[in-house]
């Protein structure tokens, strides 16, 4: 990443307090377009709370996020998902009894009209629009079952296709990898890969060092609500890394 | 695009067409057995006489309405059990607007307004059904199981413990009537119901979401679905199509009564599992729900055409409750698989 480029997202100064615990303190952070920015840290170092504070899910008590250079304001998943910013959670958020077209879709149906007058569900063009972002992704499934029967790799890039079939330019995924056997990790961050070549911007939350270096430009390290350490993938090693997390 | 398609033993696909269609083969089966049964014992027909056509349509309209609106409140993952008392207290509801109107106004009007009446009270149960469930989080069970007795408690004080007998001929020519000698005016309100039911439930985003709701309230909450409004709105429609139950209630015989709808609700649940609805939520259909109640209306009917004790149909209808979720889960578990 070139120093002069300028970042898609940046924090500066996020803090975050709930009642006497400072779960996030004075962090800094920049993304550059078409980078993956992993976040790695321990369990309670502020991983989640950082990224909640990006995606609208927590107002940060302090600091401000800039998109592109201007100040954003963010208060809802909703009003993230405007920017361009979508937040692909450990659980997924699909509804599984509905087929993926309708997870693609869910609350951003597209409507036709039956008998040139009744308005109702275009279901076919949820199909065939899912079919293709699927396709971008390299992903082939059936898309008239429920999601249900799907994979775990495959319910991943559900939830990854609906967040680029609405143009996110910053992804942010939570430990996408955790709840995956190995051959479906796999598959994750070649999805990962395809996203960057694609141009999306990624924040990838994990715990795992072979996932962090497998995709990952940079490498930011949390500790206790702080900013322990940032590193150029290629400049540094698994090591150094957990020496940060756990400040030895 | 590449579909890849698993191949499905011969068998499992077996099993999970007749799963998916068992209800349609359930039902067409009973009527099959009473059609044989009254033609062996009495050399008469079971299906064959608009007589017994009407009789089980009537006896399937209070029950499916009722199951129209359990369907959707189900699909979302909830139950409401104040549904039955719903309809007593639409039925004294009109009642008693129709009868106060009797000397001063037209009988039309007064079945207008005692209609009005009706549908409003009831939605206003409805309404606090959704408030406790969505907004307060009591859970639908106990939120709605308090509201049984509340509904029941205000019908009985509107009906001063007693039936509230109407005085009004087209209330009459309502519950009574028929179009052309052949379709019961019920039936036709409620087969219109069903179709507009069927079209917001499989066509709408309103029906979209209730699904959404019923396979992951948070999925549906994350994706921008005001998860509680919608709730809201599911009792509320529950209750309105209630008190549709109650007026033709109240038409059919004329006069309004408390437990007007007491005894449907066991029946009307029936109908939404037996449908394929699962109380877990997020599963069901209203055609499956519209075969549901038929087959609960066929066997009752039934089994009184063909001289057996009536006190036999509640073994049957419970027994076909255990059989049709026993179908379903060995379908879900092919399917599954």
């Amino acid at each position: 990443m070139s120093a002069n480029q300028q970042p898609i997202l940046e924090g500066r100064g996020l803090s975050k307090r709930f009642g006497g615990h400072q779960a996030l303190n004075k962090v800094d952070f920049q993304l550059f377009p078409g980078e993956v920015l992993a976040l790695a840290g321990d369990n309670g170092a502020g991983k989640s709370t950082l990224i909640k504070c990006i995606s609208g899910a927590h107002l940060p008590s302090e600091g401000t996020v800039f998109l592109e250079g201007k100040p954003i304001h963010i208060t809802s998943a909703q009003e993230a998902r405007t920017h361009g910013i979508e937040t692909i959670y450990q659980d997924l958020a699909l509804a599984e009894n509905l087929d993926v077209g309708a997870n693609v879709f869910l609350g951003r149906e597209p409507m036709t009209k039956m008998f040139g007058f009744l308005p109702m569900l275009d279901r076919k063009l949820m199909r065939s629009a899912s079919a293709e972002v699927l396709d971008t992704l390299e992903i082939h499934t059936r898309l008239d079952k429920p999601v249900r029967e799907l994979s775990g790799g495959q319910k991943q890039a559900v939830a990854i296709g609906r967040a680029i079939y609405w143009k996110a330019r910053v992804l942010i995924m939570d430990e996408p990898t955790a709840a995956l056997g190995v051959p479906e990790q796999r598959k994750v961050v070649e999805l990962i890969h395809r996203l960057k070549s694609q141009g999306v911007s990624i924040i990838f939350i994990s715990h795992n060092l072979i996932d962090i270096f497998a995709v990952a430009d940079r490498i930011m390290v949390l500790r206790r609500g702080e900013l322990a350490g940032e590193r150029n993938a290629k400049d540094t090693n698994g090591d150094e890394i957990v020496k940060l997390m756990v400040g030895g | 695009m590449n579909q890849t398609v698993k191949p499905a033993s011969s068998g499992s696909s077996i099993i999970k067409t007749v799963g998916a269609i068992w209800s349609w083969l359930f039902l067409a089966f009973l009527i099959v057995v009473f059609e044989i049964w009254a033609r062996l014992s009495f050399g008469q027909t079971f299906l064959f006489n608009l007589n017994s056509v009407q009789s089980i349509l009537m006896a399937t309209v209070q029950p499916l309405l009722l199951a129209l609106g359990l369907t959707f409140v189900i699909i979302a993952g909830g139950i409401d059990l104040s549904v039955g008392f719903t309809v007593g207290l639409a039925s004294v509801t009109a009642a008693q607007v129709m009868q106060s109107l009797n000397s001063s106004l037209p009988s039309g009007i007064g079945l207008a307004l005692g209609i009005i009446a009706a549908i409003l009270i009831a939605m206003i149960a409805g309404l606090v059904n959704g408030l406790l469930i969505a907004r307060l989080n009591i859970p639908p069970f106990i939120g709605t199981l308090g509201m049984y007795g509340i509904n029941r408690g205000v019908a009985f004080i509107l009906a001063k413990g007693t039936t509230v007998p109407v005085d009004n001929p087209v209330n009459s020519a309502l519950g009574n009537g028929s179009v052309l000698g052949i379709i019961p005016i019920p039936v036709l309100i409620t087969l219109i119901i069903v179709v507009i039911m069927h079209y917001v439930l499989s066509q709408t985003k309103f029906g979209q979401y209730t699904y959404a709701i019923g396979g992951n309230k948070q999925a549906a909450q994350r994706a921008g679905i005001n998860v509680e409004r919608h709730t809201i709105g599911l009792y509320v429609l529950t209750a309105a199509l209630a008190a549709v139950a109650g007026i033709i209630y109240t038409g059919r015989f004329t006069a309004g009564a408390a437990q007007a709808g007491e005894p449907t609700l066991l029946n009307a649940i029936a109908a939404v599992v037996i449908g394929g609805a699962s109380l877990f939520g997020g599963e069901g259909k209203v055609v499956g729900t519209v075969i549901g109640a038929l087959i609960i209306a066929v066997i009752e009917f039934g089994l009184v055409y063909i001289n057996v004790s009536p006190f036999y149909q509640f073994i049957a209808v419970g027994a076909v409750i255990i059989l049709s979720v026993l179908v379903d889960q060995s379908r879900r578990s092919v399917v599954g698989s």
